[in-house]
């Protein structure tokens, strides 16, 4: 049981960890360009995991002033992330409609073929 | 009034001015926009050094909203980011009076406006990462200037651009998304984003692992925005295929931006510099060359000494100059022939002498020669290593400048001394007002090599200021 009470305590942050290692993964591993970007936004999401996590306080409450309650979840994580969640949408339609000139342009979004493609030019 | 907002306009301006660009949709009007606002921007930058100059402790303070720090974001001003506001704002105040007829005759005018459009965020946002107090508000104008910068790049006419934009969003994303992890890890450990509050609270931290995943993440993230050693694969190639315009102002400033904010490269300096040889296209050549060039910077930053870290703050300045003269040089030929590769520019030193006249003197700066910007940051850095006795380090320095020899000799052997073809010798004239800013960042790569005091003078008082944070 003492092996695994670190595992259990900890299982968000192993979860995150997880999403975060198989998005960069998928980003390295795959030569589809819409695949690379699912990847990077599964990478992205988690890091927004990873902050949201430490801001729940157990048995907090969300922050609303009441003199009932004394003890409030932080809510800075999710202003923060909330700022990275915009900044992530941005990025994902930029680098979809970058896929899309890269299609008209090469007929196809595979990385090897484009390379290939690209070496017989020279 | 004015003058006590003067931190929060220096973002807001090229912001508000972006917007308007977009909405009048005219290429013309659009560049008088960021025209405008782009030369108000220096002038703000130096009345806000003025103000560090004059504050008894040396920084301003300015608490966005009304909300103060460190609860509310801090935009703060002390001599380095004053230092870095200057030239960002300079460069980009001498690349946008350039542009006009490069992009106009790279560009398709309807897509002229969002140019500058994106031009202006740009500035908005390497601006704000060096004006900004706050970790993760530097993260927004990370990305803020990422993906303007992205754009900027796809706009190249050739269709490996937008190959070359989509390259770098994928690896720009992930180093951005390491920037974030580190600084939530920092924010789990201190309970601040503010950058002078989590220095202070850094000391009392006791258990030190996930300090130090931290400073890991972010060292890391910033690296492959700026292109370090060995992650640097998707700069010559974004260098490459952008258009002329953006390629001269982002390698003046935005990959110098992210060093502030990173404050190995022995190896990169050989390595970049000896790629830089073999390279064909003129822009590739270069784009290496930067890569060798950002290696001194950080190998300035490394000594951690007062010598060599003015050496490496001199050489963001020094290096900014030198290759902006360098890519408007090329920008003036590539209008004139559309010829990229350097075999082709035979003889163009004949037809264009001013402008190969400058290119000669910013690659004279690049290998060091007395008498230019360039010896000046070397001679701090050459300095700075002998001062710790690092002799093989000295010698490094010198052999990769004489490698710089070699790239840059390349080129002016095939500009002055053969024969020009027959493309070359109906090329026309430069425009005036290209080839005139080009002569200026030429002129002032030899007078601050003789007048130190404004580059080195600074940068030698920032070193201090930076030091005397770390002890």
């Amino acid at each position: 049981m003492t092996v695994l009470s670190p595992l259990i305590d900890h299982f968000n942050y192993f979860i995150i960890i997880f999403l975060m290692v198989s998005g960069l993964y998928i980003v390295v591993a795959r030569g589809n360009m819409i695949k690379k970007l699912v990847g990077l936004m599964l990478f992205q999401t988690s890091v927004y995991l990873l902050y949201l996590s430490p801001g729940k306080i157990l048995g907090g409450t969300p922050p609303i002033i009441d003199e009932n309650f004394q003890v409030y979840s932080n809510p800075l994580p999710h202003v923060l992330i909330l700022t990275a969640i915009v900044v992530g949408v941005a990025t994902l339609a930029l680098g979809l409609a970058l896929v899309l000139r890269i299609h008209e342009a090469y007929g196809t979004i595979e990385e090897d073929e484009i390379f290939a493609a690209g070496d017989e030019d020279k | 009034m004015i003058s006590s907002n003067l931190p929060a306009l220096q973002v807001v301006l090229p912001l508000l001015g972006a917007v308007l660009a977009a909405l009048v949709r005219r290429g013309p009007i659009a560049w008088l926009i960021a025209l405008v606002v782009s030369w108000t921007m220096p002038a703000i930058a130096f009345a806000l050094l003025r103000q560090v100059l004059t504050e008894p402790d040396g920084v301003v303070s300015y608490a966005l909203g009304g909300w103060t720090p460190p609860l509310g974001i801090e935009y703060r001003v002390d001599l380095v980011s004053a230092y870095i506001l200057i030239l960002v704002s300079v460069m980009g105040a001498l690349v946008i009076s350039y542009a006009p007829r490069s992009v106009a005759s790279e560009i398709a005018p309807e897509r002229q406006a969002w140019f500058y459009t994106m031009y202006l965020l740009c500035m908005a946002g390497l601006l704000g990462i060096a004006i900004t107090g706050d970790a993760f508000n530097a993260f927004v104008f990370l990305e803020v200037s990422s993906l303007s910068t992205y754009v900027l790049i796809a706009l190249g006419h050739d269709s490996r651009a937008v190959l070359s934009a989509y390259q770098y969003l994928i690896v720009g994303t992930i180093g951005a998304t390491f920037y974030v992890l580190g600084v939530g890890l920092l924010y789990v450990m201190t309970g601040s984003l503010n950058l002078a509050d989590i220095a202070g609270r850094i000391g009392d931290i006791e258990n030190i692992r996930p300090l130090l995943a931290a400073l890991a993440f972010i060292t890391v993230g910033i690296s492959l925005k700026v292109a370090l050693f060995p992650v640097h694969l998707w700069l010559p190639n974004a260098y490459a295929f952008a258009p002329s315009v953006v390629t001269a102002f982002l390698a003046s400033t935005a990959t110098k931006v992210a060093l502030y904010l990173l404050l190995l490269s022995v190896a990169a300096m050989i390595v970049a510099s000896v790629v830089a040889v073999f390279q064909a296209n003129i822009k590739r050549m270069l784009a290496y060359s930067s890569v060798a060039q950002i290696g001194y910077i950080t190998l300035g930053i490394a000594l951690i000494t007062q010598t060599g870290l003015t050496g490496g703050i001199v050489h963001i300045f020094n290096h900014a100059v030198m290759k902006a003269t360098l890519f408007m040089a090329v920008g003036c030929i590539v209008f004139r022939t559309g010829v990229v590769r350097i075999e082709d520019l035979a003889g163009i030193g004949r037809r264009m002498p001013l402008t190969m006249g400058a290119f000669v003197i910013a690659g004279l700066g690049l290998i060091g020669v007395p008498g230019t910007v360039g010896f000046v940051s070397k001679y701090f850095l050459v300095a700075g290593a002998l001062e710790k006795g690092w002799w093989w380090l000295a010698a490094i320095i010198v052999i990769s400048s004489l490698i710089a020899v070699v790239y840059v000799g390349r080129v002016i052997e095939v500009a002055w001394f053969r024969e020009p073809t027959a493309a070359i010798k109906d090329a026309g004239k430069p425009p005036l007002e290209m080839l005139a800013f080009t002569c200026i960042l030429a002129a002032a790569i030899v007078v601050l090599g003789f007048d130190t005091e404004l580059t080195a003078g600074i940068a030698a008082r920032a070193a201090e200021v930076l030091l005397a944070g770390m002890t």
